[in-house]
Parts: C-alpha cells; sequence; structure tokens
C-alpha cells in the first residue's frame, strides 16, 4: 500500500535534515504504528506524505499503491487515498463543517471521475456516521472546528476519515488532548473502518493508544530514522523502559 | 481651515460650465443654497486630508471619463424576489420598464415631478441631511450634487411596506454623466426594504438622503454593477429616530473607481445602525467605503462591518469613525474593516477612528489587513479541495460576516450566490 524508501527530508527555510533515510512498507490491510521521542521527526513524516508546504525532499522516494506521492498536491494525494488525521486540527471560521465535507467528498470523486453525492444522499451518509461518533446536529452546523474542544475535533477528524473512505489513514498523534473516554471513541471509530483494503499509520508517545487500535507492526524512530521495528511487545517494552535503552542498544 | 484660492479657482472653473436645473421655487432655493455651500467649500482635490487614499480626479472633472457597457450575461440581481421596480435609464426614469408607482403605505414619486410644483413637503429634506452632514467633515460632491440633481425618487412611507422597493439603474450610453438625489421619509413606526442595483452611468453621483422616524425601521441592500470601467460616488445622509432601526449592506463588484459615503445620526434613543460592506476587486479596481457615524442619544448601538477582497493590485479604502456625543451615555459601537489580499500588488488602507465624549460607552474598532490563511488552506487540499475552490471557501468564509448582516435570508442568500459567481468566473477565466 504505502512504500517509503531512503525518504531525505530537509526544512525549505532553515536547512535542517529532518529525516535522513526513512525505509518503512505498510501492506494493505494492516496497521502500523510509530513510536519515538520528541523531535524525532514523526510528525515530519505525517506532513511530507501528505504534501505541507515547506519540506524538501532532498532523497528517497515514497508511493502509494505504486503510485508516486511526491510528484503530487495534496489534493491530488487526498483523492488518490491518503489521509492525514492532524495532530492540531484546523479552525476555519466561515465555512460550515457540512459544507466542508461535502466539498471535500466531492471534489475527490470527481477527480477520480465517480459520479459526485447528492445533497440528500451525503445528508443521510453523514447523519448516520455522525451518530456513531457522537457528533450531534449541532457540530455538523458550525463553522469548521471552531469552538470545538481537543475531544470533538479528533472525532470530526475520523468524521472525515470516514466520509472520505481513504486507502491510507495516517494518525498523527491523535491521542494527544483526548481523555480516556475520547480516546476510547474516536478508537472506536478508527476500528470499524479497519478493512483489507485499507493501511493505517499510527503515530504516537503512548502505548496507551495501541491497546484500543492493536497495531500489526511497531517502529521506532529516532534521530530521522526508522531505528527498531518488531510486533505489539515493542510497544510495551518502551511504555516500560521507555526509549533509552532502545537507543544505546542501536547506538 | 481657510479654503485655498488654487482650489476656490478650479470649483468657480468646474461649476462656470454648469447650469442649475429649472425647477419649482423650493427646489431652487435648495440647490441654490446647496452651490453656495459647493463654492464655500471648494471641490475635493489630491490633497485634502479626507482624499488622501482616493483621488477625487475623475469624480470632479468636468465631463465623465467614458466607461464602456459591460454586458455580464448573468441574470439581474433581485431577479427572482417580489419588488415593486423602478428604473433608470442612465439616470432618467423609464415609466415603460417601471411598475406603477404606488403601494399600500407608501407614496412614490419623481423629483423631476414635484420639483416643478411650488411647495412640497420634501422641502424639508431635500439638502437638509446633506448640509448638516458636511460637519464636522465636507463632503463637497454631496452639495454638488444637492445642486445639480436632475432626478431621483421621492419615497414617504407610513407604515409597513410589504413588498421592496427596486431602484434598478441601467448604464447605456458609454459616456454617461448622472446626478440622482433621492429622499425617503419614513414616518413613525414605518419599514421599508428599499433595494438597488446597476451600473448607473459612466459617473455616477448619488445622494440618498433618508429620515427614519420613532420606531421606524429602513433597510437597504445594493448591488453596484459589474461594469469594469464605471465611476461611482454616492453618499447616504440618515437620521435616526428613536426605537428606530437602519441597516445597509452594499455589495460592490468591479468598477475602477467608488467611494461609497455613509453619514448617519443616531439622535433618538435606542436607535439601531448597522452598515456593511462586502466589495471584491480584481486588478484596475479602486474602492472606498467611508462611514460616518454619530451617536448623540442615549443607548444607541452601531455596528460597521466592512470586507474587502483584492487582488492583481486592487485597492481598498476604509475611512471609518464613531463620534460619541456628549451625553450619548450607554452607547455600543462597533467597527470592524478587514481586507484580504489574494497577492502581493494589492493595496488596502484602513483609517479607523472613535472620538468619545461620554464616559459610559463601550466602543471597539478593529482592522486587519492579511493573505489567506495557509494552514487553513492545506487542511482543505489535504481532504482533497483543490486549492482554486478551496481559496474560494476561505474568501466566501471572510466575506461571511459582512453578509450576514443582512437581515433578510432571501437576500442575503441572494448576495452570497452574487459572490460565489463572481469567484466561479474568475476561477474558470
Amino acid at each position: 500500500m504505502l512504500e517509503i524508501k531512503n525518504l531525505h527530508v530537509k526544512l525549505e527555510e532553515e536547512d535542517k535534515q529532518i529525516l535522513k533515510g526513512v525505509d518503512l512498507t505498510v501492506e494493505a490491510g494492516k496497521v502500523h504504528a510509530i513510536m519515538g521521542p520528541n523531535g524525532s521527526g514523526k510528525s515530519t513524516l505525517s506532513y511530507v506524505l501528505s504534501g505541507r508546504d515547506g519540506y524538501e525532499v532532498t532523497e528517497g522516494e515514497a508511493s502509494l499503491e505504486g503510485e508516486d506521492l511526491l510528484d503530487l498536491d495534496a489534493e491530488e494525494r487526498a483523492a488518490a487515498g491518503l489521509f492525514l488525521a492532524f495532530q492540531y486540527p484546523v479552525e476555519i471560521p466561515g465555512v460550515g463543517n457540512m459544507t466542508f465535507l461535502r466539498t471535500a467528498v466531492n471534489a475527490q470523486r470527481k477527480a477520480r471521475g465517480e459520479e459526485e453525492m447528492s445533497a440528500t444522499e451525503f445528508l443521510k451518509v453523514v447523519r448516520a456516521k455522525a451518530k456513531t461518533l457522537k457528533i450531534d446536529a449541532d457540530m455538523l452546523k458550525r463553522p469548521v472546528n471552531v469552538g470545538f474542544s481537543g475531544g470533538e475535533k479528533k472525532r470530526n477528524e475520523i468524521l472525515q476519515m470516514a466520509m472520505l473512505e481513504p486507502k491510507m489513514c495516517i494518525l498523527d498523534e491523535t491521542d494527544s488532548g483526548l481523555d480516556v473516554d475520547a480516546m476510547k471513541l474516536v478508537s472506536e471509530g478508527v476500528n470499524a473502518l479497519r478493512d483489507a483494503g485499507r493501511s493505517f499509520l499510527v503515530i504516537t508517545h503512548y502505548q496507551r493508544l495501541l491497546d484500543h487500535i492493536k497495531p500489526d507492526v511497531v517502529h521506532i524512530m529516532a534521530n530521522g530514522r526508522i531505528v527498531k521495528s518488531g510486533g505489539p511487545e515493542l510497544a510495551l517494552e518502551v511504555e516500560h523502559n521507555g526509549y533509552a535503552d532502545i537507543l544505546a542498544e542501536i547506538a | 481651515m481657510a479654503v485655498s484660492q488654487r482650489k476656490l479657482d478650479a470649483t468657480e472653473a468646474r461649476l462656470s460650465a454648469m447650469a442649475l436645473p429649472e425647477g419649482g421655487a423650493w427646489l431652487t432655493e435648495a440647490r441654490e443654497t446647496a452651490l453656495a455651500r459647493v463654492r464655500d467649500m471648494g471641490l475635493p482635490a489630491r490633497r485634502d486630508e479626507y482624499w488622501k487614499y482616493t483621488r477625487p480626479d475623475t469624480l470632479v472633472d468636468a465631463a465623465a471619463t467614458t466607461a464602456a457597457v459591460f454586458d455580464h450575461g448573468e441574470a439581474p440581481v433581485f431577479g427572482d424576489i417580489d419588488r415593486l421596480k423602478i428604473v433608470f435609464v442612465d439616470g432618467v426614469f423609464d415609466p415603460a420598464q417601471s411598475d406603477a408607482l404606488d403601494g399600500e403605505n407608501l407614496t412614490i414619486e419623481r423629483l423631476a415631478d414635484i420639483g416643478a410644483a411650488d411647495i412640497h413637503w420634501a422641502k424639508d429634506l431635500y439638502g437638509a441631511l446633506e448640509a448638516k452632514g458636511q460637519s464636522p467633515v465636507e463632503r463637497p460632491l454631496a452639495a454638488l450634487n444637492t445642486a445639480f440633481a436632475t432626478d431621483g425618487i421621492v419615497i414617504r412611507a407610513t407604515g409597513k411596506v410589504a413588498r421592496p422597493v427596486s431602484l434598478i439603474y441601467q448604464h447605456v450610453s458609454e459616456s454617461s454623466d448622472v446626478v440622482l438625489h433621492h429622499i425617503i421619509k419614513m414616518e413613525e413606526g414605518a419599514d421599508l426594504t428599499l433595494l438597488e442595483n446597476g451600473p448607473a452611468a459612466a459617473r455616477f453621483n448619488k445622494v440618498m438622503e433618508i429620515d427614519v422616524a420613532d420606531g421606524a425601521g429602513f433597510h437597504h441592500v445594493r448591488a453596484q454593477g459589474r461594469d469594469h470601467e464605471r465611476r461611482a460616488i454616492t453618499h447616504m445622509f440618515g437620521r435616526l429616530g428613536k426605537e428606530s432601526t437602519f441597516k445597509s449592506f452594499t455589495l460592490t463588484v468591479n468598477g475602477v473607481m467608488t467611494r461609497n459615503e455613509c453619514v448617519l445620526e443616531l439622535t433618538g434613543d435606542d436607535a439601531i445602525a448597522h452598515v456593511a460592506g462586502a466589495a471584491l476587486g480584481d486588478g484596475d479596481f479602486h474602492h472606498d467605503d467611508t462611514v460616518f457615524i454619530t451617536h448623540d442619544a442615549v443607548n444607541c448601538e452601531s455596528r460597521q462591518v466592512y470586507k474587502k477582497v483584492l487582488r492583481n493590485g486592487a485597492t481598498g479604502v476604509f475611512q471609518g469613525k464613531i463620534l460619541v456625543q456628549p451625553g450619548a451615555q450607554k452607547t455600543d459601537g462597533y467597527q470592524i474593516s478587514q481586507a484580504l489580499l489574494l497577492d502581493d500588488d494589492s493595496q488596502f488602507y484602513a483609517k479607523p477612528e472613535l472620538e468619545i465624549y461620554a464616559d459610559d460607552v463601550a466602543c471597539s474598532h478593529g482592522s486587519t489587513t492579511g493573505a489567506i490563511d495557509e494552514e487553513g488552506l492545506f487542511y482543505l487540499r489535504a481532504r482533497g479541495v483543490p486549492k482554486d475552490i478551496a481559496t474560494d471557501l476561505m474568501t466566501l468564509a471572510f466575506l461571511a460576516e459582512a453578509v450576514a448582516e443582512i437581515e433578510s435570508d432571501e437576500l442575503s442568500e441572494e448576495i452570497s450566490s452574487r459572490l460565489e459567481g463572481w469567484l466561479i468566473r474568475r476561477r474558470q477565466a
């Protein structure tokens, strides 16, 4: 599904190398988790993959189902099936959540040469999906993320994911700012989307989220590279011993 | 301040080529008095402080610069709204295209007709609010209008008027130079919605004097017409009585030169004045909102909400003032002017002012100039919305606060769809 080879990335403005040769393959239907200390490059990886400005790929490649991602604009990557659940979802005053969702769904459909969703059909689908995420009609009507609590914002991310039905979902510290109940709700939303044709890359600091969203593979990232990969037990090891042991081991 | 001889000479030179229109005794008197005001003040010149950001030349020149008639191929604004239509073609009332000038709780007359009469109730209003609005800041082009207006509409509302009255301005001749003066008298408890749309002329000088008596409500929505080369200087002078409401919204797209002045005085307690505008300009576009709101009564509320979207070197100006007179306690005054600059070539000049002589008031003002929010843009794009559509969505969102000032849903939807139409045309161009 997602294939990253020897990816090197630097910040355009500061000439600072952030990623120093990331290799990662996420197979269809699998959940991979990336853990790592602050500043290891986890969020940068998610931004580079989703097409944010300000990063320069100096070496390496990244592809989604064989299609070169790095050549595409952010919206083209989205239409190709890539989805990033933001660590800090952006507030957009004046743009209604529903308008936003419908514009996004139909823009992607159009880009893929599919028929656009009618207003009635859209409303029906969005209401059903919102209900399972406990997103009420008021939240749907309000401007995108404006006045939403931390938990509401993350639930809104998952609703977007559910509506857009991407193939490859990247969750960037989706657990940050969530209380236990909200984390459960969000995880249930994610688990409901698990499917043989859909892959996940879950970026997190804490093993806790991985109790709810069970990964197939866990990677440890440090200093711009993936330094260790293993099964779910690797996350538990980090939880108990911190990163120091792992980092010492590879040094 | 003494007026320079040079300015007075220039004014005399301009006036010498003009003759006051014929009219009845009361109107001739009002015109002569206005002409004297113009002579005292002198016409605006480039170095006037009040014209610092907008060059008055083309509005003052003896002849109007020609403006091509623009066939926009778009359904007329307000076309689907049930309304009483009053059509002016190059500034001349056209009975054939207009509806019958009557309605329940309403009398409508032409200035050209009543001006010939020896006496008319409009005598007490024509030029009166304009003259009062000359202080503390002079507005010579409004006085020029009072002196030389040949036509206009004179409306008296005596109760709730169900259908909006719609003034439609058609621009036919490339060199039309039009001066219209409207009078609107809202009697106690009356309620009226006035619509205006169309480019009017190559050059349009319009004054509207609105007297809103106690408890009356005046609602105004205007779309200024999409002719690219048109020029306009418009003034609204309003007086608000006790517990009255005055709401005005203006949409401006295109036009090389537009200056809209709005001068309101809240003279009765508990009055409410909301004025707003949305302007979209591309390239050779200059748009100036000049607003002056005077609070002279207790517990009144005023709001100014002006938004401009500028690109390809377009220029926007906002000069807005709230003046709170001594004794105007419990005033609630708010003013916001914002510009969204879609590139580095466009410019926005803002001069927000508060002048307060009462000690128990809440007044706030703000002004911002900025580019489109990159974070928001990326968020939309990351969800698959193409950059140009995302930009338009953010632009509409930016303008939404001004459009929200329109009370009627039907009218605000009409204005929103025009904004959207303009953006879509630019996107596809």
